[in-house]
């Protein structure tokens, strides 16, 4: 059979698993709808947040990140994983024993302010939207190289899945379907990293492997590629190339940034009690350090492999993979000293960013290229590190099924991120904004409908956002993360660990932290990306790092605001006392 | 002492070590520890790639025994 019928029957019989499992599962009330009648058990909790968390980036970018980042990668592996210790200790348990729907109702009820309340939906709204366009284009991404289909049907066809089972099901639905897409996720993961690990030390677990010494070598595999790209003038792949206050400032963005992000804190309010609700947070991380482990093992041997078929290769005898991504147009070869090998180093092989190809092919069937060759480096080899994850089956001869599995894996990690965050948007939407501000007279049956409208509507604009991508969708990533830890983090810790703050300091500090990095980034990345390098930046922190500095500021302003502001209500205090009781 | 103030000396004892593991070994000391080796890994680099992880999640899991324990003295 071939592959792409495989991957039909693998992804069809994915799909109909997905609408399965909403049908049976819909939601019938608001409570449903918005926190899946809060009776998740923890570990199925777990493993949703852990699909919720794991998107189309994790899932198919950051190995590949991590192979050309290097150590400079590690800021990913620790950021993204490190945010769920601060949620299971600071935030999660007392926003579940809160017990309401939202992350806004939180901080609209806590500082007894709608305004406060819209504050935290718009800053909600712009984290959401961000990480949504993203999603759909990985889904739009996956359908066209696995199954021919324009990169347009395939958004289509994706917002017609999520579309059936968020609106149908609502979180009730999305937690189910969550679970069943988290075990195609890292099935799909894991077996590539398992064959690719016996393959280079003969040891099974990747992350031994990844320590482990080459087969039939004394040498370890980590001094093995060290020493293999220094060789090709790279900087060494176990030393950080970035400065340690950037490298600090990003990891810590990322950590207070996902302790943040309104679509994982809500995943918290599905369980049944503020016990489960840690014990949860344990269980999403475990299940995330599955795949968060494996990758920077995945990494390291893509890496090795990759220069090891491929360096002083003619190209003749280059593997079929590499053929097969050269048609797709993700690795290129320009035979600058027409040896007819392929010479692979550090810089860019050629002027330009990006291969543009000719239609015409070389006397050794290469496609040609119509860049302009870059002088001042010898490497000759193109390679996006986007397809890392992808072609490792091909590179480890895995049988074609593994293909089909893997292409049914990237859209498992889309959908159910895409879902996730559809529906944080939507009740901030019907929730905060219509019941609970400017409409609080309709009915929860009015109520559940808007709800379903709202997630109606806002896949369209996702959609939309992903047929017609904004060129910055991969810059704004940087967005979501800065913007979570410098406006909503500060408000929700100091609303459950301190009695007195105000909501003129809830206000004042969430606009501080907002604006103060809402501008940098966009000064650094779109007013004057020239000036974009580390002799410009504020302390040497880059935009994606900025958010510490933002979440630091946002806690100055509300501690100076609460000294000079009327201290909250007597209900406040109860209520922080409250749930802060066991 | 309160429930709340042996909650908070808890929370802050276990987010030591959340700093000390990813932020300290892992970043800042990472050079000053690297002469000692986990199989091939030096050890700042195991840290920043896979030992924090690991950390992590035994620190969810110790807090969340810890708490429970207090949570149920506070009941009684």
């Amino acid at each position: 059979m071939e592959a792409q019928t495989l991957t039909y029957i693998f992804v069809g019989l994915s799909f109909a698993l997905y609408i399965g499992i909403a049908i049976a599962s819909r939601a019938k009330s608001t409570n449903d709808f918005y926190v899946a009648g809060k009776g998740v058990n923890p570990v199925a909790n777990g493993m949703a947040t852990a699909a919720d968390w794991m998107s189309a980036a994790s899932f198919l970018s950051m190995a590949g990140l991590i192979a050309f980042l290097g150590r400079d990668g590690s800021v990913y592996l620790m950021g993204w994983t490190g945010g769920y210790v601060l949620l299971a200790l600071l935030l999660a348990p007392y926003l579940r024993k809160y017990g309401k729907y939202t992350v806004p109702d939180f901080i609209g009820e806590r500082y007894y302010s709608n305004v406060a309340r819209v504050v935290a939906v718009i800053c909600l709204i712009f984290i959401s939207f961000t990480y949504i366009a993203g999603q759909m284009r990985g889904v739009g991404i996956v359908f066209s190289r696995f199954l021919e289909v324009e990169i347009e049907m395939g958004v289509i066809i994706g917002m017609g899945i999520v579309f059936i089972y968020a609106v149908l099901g609502g979180m009730k639905g999305i937690t189910y379907t969550q679970v069943a897409q988290y075990c195609v996720m890292i099935f799909a993961y894991l077996v590539p990293a398992i064959f690719l690990s016996i393959m280079l030390t003969g040891n099974p677990i990747p992350q031994l492997g990844f320590g482990d010494k080459l087969l039939n070598s004394e040498i370890y595999l980590i001094d093995k590629l060290d020493k293999t790209i220094i060789d090709l003038g790279f900087s060494p792949y176990t030393e950080y190339s970035k400065s340690l206050i950037d490298i600090f400032c990003i990891t810590a963005a990322l950590m207070f940034g996902t302790a943040g992000l309104p679509h994982v804190i809500v995943r918290f309010f599905t369980v049944p009690n503020m016990q489960a609700a840690r014990r949860s947070a344990g269980y999403a991380l475990v299940f995330i350090a599955i795949l968060y482990t494996t990758a920077p093992a995945v990494a390291s041997f893509a890496r090795l492999n990759f220069i090891d078929s491929v360096q002083n290769t003619f190209y003749k005898d280059a593997p079929d993979w590499f053929k097969n991504w050269e048609n797709i147009g993700l690795i290129s070869w320009m035979d600058k000293n027409q040896d007819g090998k392929m010479q692979y180093s550090s810089g860019s092989p050629f002027v330009e960013s990006r291969p543009i190809f000719s239609d015409e092919r070389g006397n050794l069937g290469q496609r040609l290229l119509e860049n302009e060759a870059n002088a001042s480096s010898s490497n000759e080899v193109y390679l996006d590190r986007d397809i890392i994850v992808l072609a490792n089956p091909e590179i480890a001869n895995l049988p074609i099924w593994v293909i089909a599995l893997v292409a049914a894996g990237g859209l498992a990690a889309a959908l159910s991120t895409a879902a996730g965050l559809l529906l944080v948007i939507s009740s901030s939407i019907s929730h905060d904004l219509m019941k609970q501000t400017f409409m609080p007279q309709i009915t929860e049956k009015k109520e559940l409908l808007y709800a379903r409208l709202a997630a109606g509507i806002t896949i369209l604009l996702a959609g939309l956002l992903g047929i017609f991508p904004p060129a910055f969708v991969a810059q704004v990533v940087a967005f979501a993360f800065g913007l979570a830890a410098s406006t909503l983090f500060p408000v929700l810790f100091m609303g459950i660990f301190s009695k007195n703050t105000t909501k003129e300091a809830a206000i004042g500090g969430m606009l501080a932290g907002l604006v103060f990095t809402f501008s940098y980034i966009v000064f650094f990345k779109f007013i004057s990306p020239e000036l974009n390098n580390s002799d410009y930046w504020f302390l040497g922190i880059s935009p994606e790092g900025i958010g510490v500095i933002g979440m630091i500021l946002n806690f100055l302003v509300m501690l100076l605001l609460t000294k000079s502001s009327k201290s909250p209500p007597e209900s406040v205090i109860n209520l922080v006392e409250t749930i802060r009781r066991p | 002492m309160t429930f709340w103030q042996k909650n908070l000396i808890l929370l802050s004892s276990l987010l030591f070590f959340w700093f000390l593991c990813s932020f300290g070994f892992g970043i800042l000391f990472s050079e000053y520890i690297s002469f000692m080796k986990i199989g091939g890994f030096e050890l700042g680099f195991w840290f920043s790639q896979q030992g924090s992880i690991y950390v992590f999640i035994i620190l969810i899991f110790t807090y969340s025994y810890l708490v429970e324990r207090l949570e149920k003295k506070e009941k009684k």
